[in-house]
This record gives structure tokens, sequence and C-alpha cells, in this order.
């Protein structure tokens, strides 16, 4: 029987398991409401390296390798490794990888690299191509404000819709049931079963400081194409989580996803929405790979195994842009990747 | 019309009515709030100047002229100097056109990427780099009295 449902979701015969999970987070973060559910947050957001870059590749790798620890894995043990961040030509995976010299496979999905990674790795794991695969992603404050708008020294006030860009990286241990010599794996109970890859859309919005309004569509377009491949509806799942759509955004695609008959009940939540209380002023919410990335991997996974939630619906949402677009004055393409994970029996 | 063109009519229409419905959802920032803030802020900046000013050629008994070159350097200084201990963008951050319309916010324009890019050294980081906030006021400054230049050439 095929794997495809629909015409853009898949589902995982073979259930890869999430054996490992990490999540560290910065200094703003550490500040904020979901502070318990990092697994290491920094002190100082430049971790001790001369470059906000190097801190942030820094960061990435203490987020692998606690996934790792967490997941009693060895990096030898590790057949593949997926990942991204923000910053040009994937500058912080790219050297993250260099020192962890497993195979390596750069994802570009903007902040949406996450899902992406954890579909791309579950494939690969479900099919037989890898036993076991690292996923991470990872954003920073300083590294994007550099590249995506002004020095952080330079004084300006940043509108109602403005995002904060999350200071934090998450990563994910994934795991087949053989290893490559035909060995049972331990395995786990956490699985991921199945996923639905978005479709660019693109609203038109060309201000880059309505990054939640130009994600919503493509939010939107993936959920309700998961519901109808999947047949499912939103009351099957305890928990449904986009990614950094923000205050805004994800008003926007509560409001589209009603307007579609499919309205999202309070089990409904958005990762930028949270990740700040109102009182550390970062207007419409959090932003970046790392905000998605650090809440699944360390949120969502923490609360499955304490059995608070048994299927959770994760998309990780990206807006498309690159400095050159916006410079000349192209609109904002968005894209939405949903992956859904499981906790089989559900004793505790 | 082409049909192409249509489409792209279409298009733009479609992202219009999309922007205002996105706008629905999106709070209006405090105009009268900041615009208060500013007038305050931008105000004390402009009477701790004058207050500089009349102080030099009052006690210090300078020239005008001089005076006011003093008071311009001190105001760029201090800019510059908040900028490098980080207490600038705060500032901007409360205070809006009030501390960046005065020469307060073209010093902090200049020195933030140099900060920014020093990493990147000295020539292709902090000397390609420098103007890139600046910049664009300096050439807008600079072709706009370029116009009233020639205005004033013919009058």
């Amino acid at each position: 029987m095929s794997n495809r449902r629909g015409k853009q979701s898949i589902v995982f015969p073979n259930a890869p398991c999430i054996v490992g999970a990490a999540a560290v987070g910065g200094v703003k973060e550490g500040q904020g409401p979901q502070r318990q559910w990092f697994d290491f947050l920094l002190e100082d957001d430049i971790f001790g390296e001369k470059t906000w870059e190097k801190a942030e590749g820094k960061m990435v790798k203490k987020a692998i390798d606690l996934a790792l620890r967490d997941g009693r894995t060895t990096e030898a043990q590790v057949d593949l490794l997926l990942g991204g961040d923000l910053i040009n030509q994937l500058m912080i995976a790219n050297y993250a990888a260099r020192d962890l010299q497993i195979p390596f496979m750069g994802l570009y999905g903007a902040c949406s690299t996450m899902t992406e990674s954890l579909i791309a790795g579950s494939v690969f794991i479900d099919g037989g191509y890898a036993a076991r695969a690292v996923t991470a992603a990872s954003s920073h404050y300083c590294t994007a404000e550099r590249q995506f708008r002004m020095p952080l020294e330079h004084g300006n006030q940043r509108p109602p819709s403005a995002q904060w860009t999350a200071t934090a990286a998450g990563s994910m241990v994934l795991a087949g049931n053989t290893s490559a010599n035909g060995d049972a794996l331990p395995g786990g109970d956490i699985v991921v079963t199945s996923a639905t890859i978005g479709r660019v859309v693109d609203p038109g919005i060309t201000d880059v400081n309505e990054m939640g309004a130009a994600m919503a569509p493509a939010a939107a377009s993936t959920l309700l194409t998961h519901f109808k491949d999947m047949g499912t509806s939103p009351a099957d799942y305890d928990v449904i989580l986009s990614g950094d759509l923000g205050n805004i955004g994800k008003h926007i695609l509560m409001d589209l996803m009603k307007k579609q008959g499919c309205p999202l009940a309070a089990s409904y939540n958005d990762c930028g929405a949270i990740m700040y209380s109102s009182e550390q002023d970062v207007h419409s919410g959090g932003s970046g790979c790392g905000c998605s990335a650090s809440l699944f991997a360390g949120r969502v996974i923490k609360e499955m195994r304490q059995g608070r939630i048994k299927r959770a619906l994760l998309m990780s949402t990206g807006a498309l842009l690159s400095t050159i677009s916006a410079g000349q004055g192209e609109s904002i393409p968005g894209i939405a990747h949903a992956v859904v994970i499981e906790r089989k029996g559900g004793q505790q | 019309m082409s049909k192409a063109g249509e489409s792209e009519q279409k298009k733009k229409q479609k992202a219009k009515e999309y922007e205002a419905y996105a706008k629905e959802f999106t709070p209006k920032p405090a105009y009268v709030a900041n615009g208060i803030k500013a007038f305050l802020t931008g105000g004390a900046i402009c009477c701790a100047a004058f207050a500089l000013q009349n102080w030099l050629t009052g006690s210090m008994q300078l020239e005008e002229k001089d005076a006011k070159t003093w008071v311009t350097v001190t105001l760029i200084c201090t800019a510059q100097l908040l900028t490098g201990f980080g207490l600038f963008d705060s500032i901007a951050k409360f205070a809006g056109a009030g501390c960046i319309v005065p020469i307060t916010g073209f010093a902090n324009a200049m020195v933030s990427p140099a900060i920014e890019y020093k990493k990147e050294g000295p020539v292709l980081g902090v000397g390609a780099k420098l103007f890139s906030v600046a910049g664009p006021v300096l050439v807008c400054g600079i072709f706009v009295s370029i116009i009233a230049g020639i205005i004033q050439l013919f009058r």
C-alpha cells in the first residue's frame, strides 16, 4: 500500500521513534514563561564566543549534544544529521556539522526548518536508509537582527506587528526499529506517524514586519490539507502547535480556519505567541527556527513523556523572504510543514 | 489589456484586500503617546543643547559660531558614547523620533554599524559598511542641497 495520503501527506508505517530531544534557550527566553522546558539556558547570549554566529553554532551543538545524551546515543551511531538556520548559506548549521562529523544535509525552510527536518529524517528512517538521525534547528536574535534588519545598537522603534527572533535551538534524535546490521533498537514510545508537506502560499504582504500575516494563509493551507488527507479534524489532536505566527498571525489563522468551516479549539496555540510574556515587550511574539524547534523538542516531548499529551500536530511556519527580495519590493511567500507525533500505549 | 496584465492586476487587488484584512488583527501604534514622548525627549535634548550654548557664550566667553560647534560635537560624542555602552537603543525605543531626528540619531546611525561590523575587519567590515544606515540619508541630503543650490543660482 502506498504511504501517500492525498496530494501532500505521507504516513510512516514503521513509525520512527523520537528517542532523544533537547532545547537550548537564550537569556530572554529563560526569563519568559517557557523557562522550565529548556534543558539548558544561556547565561549570556554571546556564549563565551567572539561573534554572535559562533555563539549560535555553539548553541546548536549544545542542543544536539544534549539530545544525543537524552537518547543514550553516541555521535558515531548517528547516520544522518539534518538541520538548518536562518543565516546566509546555512552558515550556522554548516559549521556545527563541520565539528560533529556526522553525514550532513542542510535544510532551509526559513522558520519551518524543524518540522522540515523531522519529515526528512522520518522518511530516511522509515525507508530504512538510516537507523538513527539527528534533526536540529536554531535562531539567534543577534545574528538574525544583523542579517535581516539593523545593526544591534541602532536606535529605532518596532511596529506592533514586529516579532522577536528567539535565541534558541532544538534538536531531536530519531531512531528506527532496526540498526544497520539488523539488530533490534530499543526504540521508544514517542513516534512520528504522519506528515503533511506544505505548499508555498503568498498572500502578497511586502512589509517585513508583518511576517505573521504573511505566513498565516500557508499555515491554514497546510492544516486544511492535513485534515482532509488524513481524514482527521482538530478534535483528534490533544495539541495543535504552529511555529511562529505570533499573536497577530495566530488570530488570523484562527479566523481563516473558522471561515473554512474548520475552527481551531483551545487545543491550538502558537509557539511564537507563548514564548514570551507580554511584559517582555516583544510586540507580536517570538519568531525564528529556534522558536518552534525549542518548544517542540523541549516542551512537547517532555509533556508527552509525562503522559499529558498523546497526539500532537506540530507545524513550523516559515516566511521565505531574503534581504534581496525585501529590497526589491517582492512579497513574502509563506510555507508550513506539519508533523504528527504520538505516544504509543498511553500507560505512564 | 493583455491577459497577463489582467491577472497581475487581480493579484495586486487580492494582496491589497488581504493586507486590509490582516490590519484588522494588528493593534495600532500608540501615535499620541509616542508623539508626546518624542516631543518631550526631543525638546529636552534641544533645551540642554541651548543651555550648553548659553553657558559657552556667557561664562566661557566663546564666539557664538565656536559655541555652536562645541555643542554639536558634544551632542555627537554623547550619542556615540551612549551607543557604545548599549544605552542608546533603549532610549530610542522610548523616545523614538525625539532622539533620532536630532544629530544624536545620526551619530547612532554611524556608530552602531561600526560596532556591528568590527568583526569583519577594519577595511571590508567597518570601512565598507560604516555608512550602511546613514548612507541613504547622506545621499538624499546632498542631492537635495544640489537642487537647492541650482535654484539659488538662477533666482
